[in-house]
């Protein structure tokens, strides 16, 4: 066996142990802030899980999803994805470690210069797949997220929900193990909303581990997933088929 | 690096360059602009200097012995004036052909048989240059320290005022040069910062999804250096193409000077600017791009 396949088992083998997203007595303090954004939490995600992390705004959601990004390092406890403990990660190793990866935002995050073809096919180019997979690739996941016809959109012509299957393309293009979800339907209308969570569903049901942060009562209570509350940076409940208990 | 990527990054760097074709133009004239006061500064210092040095070239000091000392004699001290390092050429002026010169003049055509013998025997003398006219006291002090000299001719003035033309040269051109810099450091630094904030939001997209930073990095450097070969090439056509329009309109205006004014051939100027330019151009824009993309790189 090579001492790259030994490690891929090891990694394998932690993450059956330990789960594909771990995070242990983790705090994060941001430097000159008040309380901390993350207090002592510990969290375990299995491979394959759909999970909904919902909470007030300044709960501490964000700080999570950027802390599981390895954007930032927790200033104590460790954080574990893929097997990988972010703050072993040298920074050399985390453009590779970020390609496993997807991730999409509120804000969509597209390059607004470019078409829906190009936004998509960046993420191929990044990781430097032969340009035959990449015209093979991009068009069928353009497919998939129901863009196909409007792949040499601009993307600023694009509307909000359109926007978002974009940003979901790129996201998943490179199949990812793990999706990250940063209130994706937060400036979507209903309609879209539901569209992009129907997506984030049958993505997991391929085998991805997906991540939503979300503010939205009315669709996590009706897709009974497990759902993480946090407050003041802390988990105050964690339960399968959960619901969203909106205190405001 | 693969080399599709190696196209695709080239094909970014062009593609930002006319993206942002203002911060482009605005960033190429920012060069441009104190590239092209260094060229016209360096050729105004240049010539002056050149012209400074044909004049100095002229400056000369003459030796005249006592009348007893010996031929052989001279022609020692001769040797010694030759040695020293100041001397750039010494020339010597026998008694006959002092008398062949200034015979015609004094007695006509047939100076040789009015006069027996050559009145000016002992005449005789070196006529010597320097490298340095500053050095030119030093000299002369030596040679009047000797018992064998008679008399000294030197113009104290002329040589005064061509060093301390010099060293009025080298003081402006030092503080000039410091001005240039900064003013170029504080434009360049100006202009990049505007540029980037429209990149901060595209740096983390690209960090986001996985890219190396040489990956991020790469169209960004390859752009400031275009923008640095750009900001080089437009002042150095400029002076290429009016360097002997100026030239001739300076001497136009002031022929009475034609023999003093002679200017350093386009060439010689153009061997020194034409590579200062594209290697201060393509190096600030190398290092502005990178540094500032580097700052953004910690994500
Ligand atoms: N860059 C930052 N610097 C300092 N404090 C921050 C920063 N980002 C977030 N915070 C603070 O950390 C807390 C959690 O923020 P965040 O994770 O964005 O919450 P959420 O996404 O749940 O709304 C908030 O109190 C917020 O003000
Ligand atoms: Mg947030």
């Amino acid at each position: 066996m090579s001492r790259k396949q030994l490690l891929a088992q090891k990694r394998q083998e932690f993450i059956e142990e330990r789960g594909i997203i771990c995070m242990n007595n983790v705090s994060m303090n941001y430097p000159e802030a008040g309380a901390p954004a993350i207090d002592d939490i510990t969290l375990r995600i299995d491979p394959g899980e759909f999970v909904f992390i919902v909470g007030d705004s300044g709960s501490g959601k964000s700080t999570m999803i950027r802390l599981l990004l390895r954007e930032l390092l927790p200033t104590s406890g460790d954080v574990c994805v893929m097997g990988y403990n972010t703050r072993k990660l040298r920074h050399s190793q985390i453009p590779a470690f970020r390609r496993n990866i997807g991730v999409v935002f509120q804000d969509f995050r597209l390059l607004k210069d470019r078409n829906v073809y190009e936004n998509v096919a960046f993420a191929q180019r990044i990781i430097e797949v032969p340009s035959r997979e990449m015209r093979r690739n991009v068009p069928s996941i353009l497919a998939m997220v129901g863009l196909a016809g409007k792949y040499r959109s601009n993307v600023k012509k694009l509307s909000g929900g359109e926007q978002q299957r974009v940003a979901l393309a790129r996201a998943l293009v490179n199949k990812p193990e793990i999706l990250l979800a940063d209130e994706p339907t937060g400036n979507l209308d209903p309609n879209n909303a539901w569209e992009i969570m129907d997506l984030l569903e049958e993505i997991n049901e391929q085998g991805t581990t997906v991540v939503v942060v979300t503010h939205n009562p009315e669709i996590v209570n009706a897709m009974k997933k497990r759902v993480v509350t946090m407050k003041r940076g802390l988990i105050v409940n964690d339960e399968e088929e959960g619901t969203y208990v909106n205190e405001d | 690096m693969k080399i599709r990527s190696l196209f695709y990054t080239l094909g970014q760097g062009f593609r930002n360059l006319f993206k942002n074709g203002w911060y482009s133009l605005a960033s190429i004239a920012t060069i441009g602009a104190c590239l092209f006061l260094f060229c016209i500064f360096y050729s105004v210092v240049g010539n002056l200097r050149y012209i400074l040095n044909n004049v100095e070239k002229g400056v000369s000091v003459q030796v005249f012995f006592n009348y007893d000392v010996s031929e052989e004699r001279v022609q020692e001290i001769g040797k010694e004036i030759r040695n020293r390092v100041e001397v750039s050429k010494v020339i010597y002026h026998s008694d006959e052909e002092i008398w062949e010169t200034f015979g015609p003049v004094w007695a006509g055509e047939d100076y040789d048989e009015v006069y027996m013998e050559n009145p000016l025997v002992g005449e005789h003398n070196f006529e010597v240059y320097l490298n340095d006219v500053s050095l030119q006291s030093s000299l002369v002090t030596w040679l009047e320290s000797m018992n064998e000299v008679r008399k000294v001719n030197y113009s104290e003035i002329t040589a005064n005022t061509l060093s301390g033309v010099n060293l009025i040269i080298a003081y402006i051109s030092i503080g000039i040069i410091v001005i240039l810099l900064a003013v170029s450091i504080f434009l360049i630094n100006n202009t990049v910062r505007v540029g980037i904030s429209v990149r901060t939001e595209e740096i983390n997209i690209m960090k986001y999804v996985g890219a190396t930073d040489f990956f991020v990095r790469a169209p960004f450097v390859l752009e400031g250096m275009i923008i640095g070969a750009l900001g080089a090439a437009l002042p150095l056509a400029l002076t290429y193409n009016l360097y002997d329009y100026v030239l001739g309109y300076i001497s136009g205006r002031f022929s009475v000077l034609a023999e003093l004014l002679t200017f350093l051939p386009l060439d010689s100027v153009f061997s020194v600017l034409m590579p200062v330019c594209l290697i201060v151009g393509i190096g600030i824009g190398f290092l502005g791009s990178f540094i500032t993309v580097h700052k953004h790189l910690r994500v």
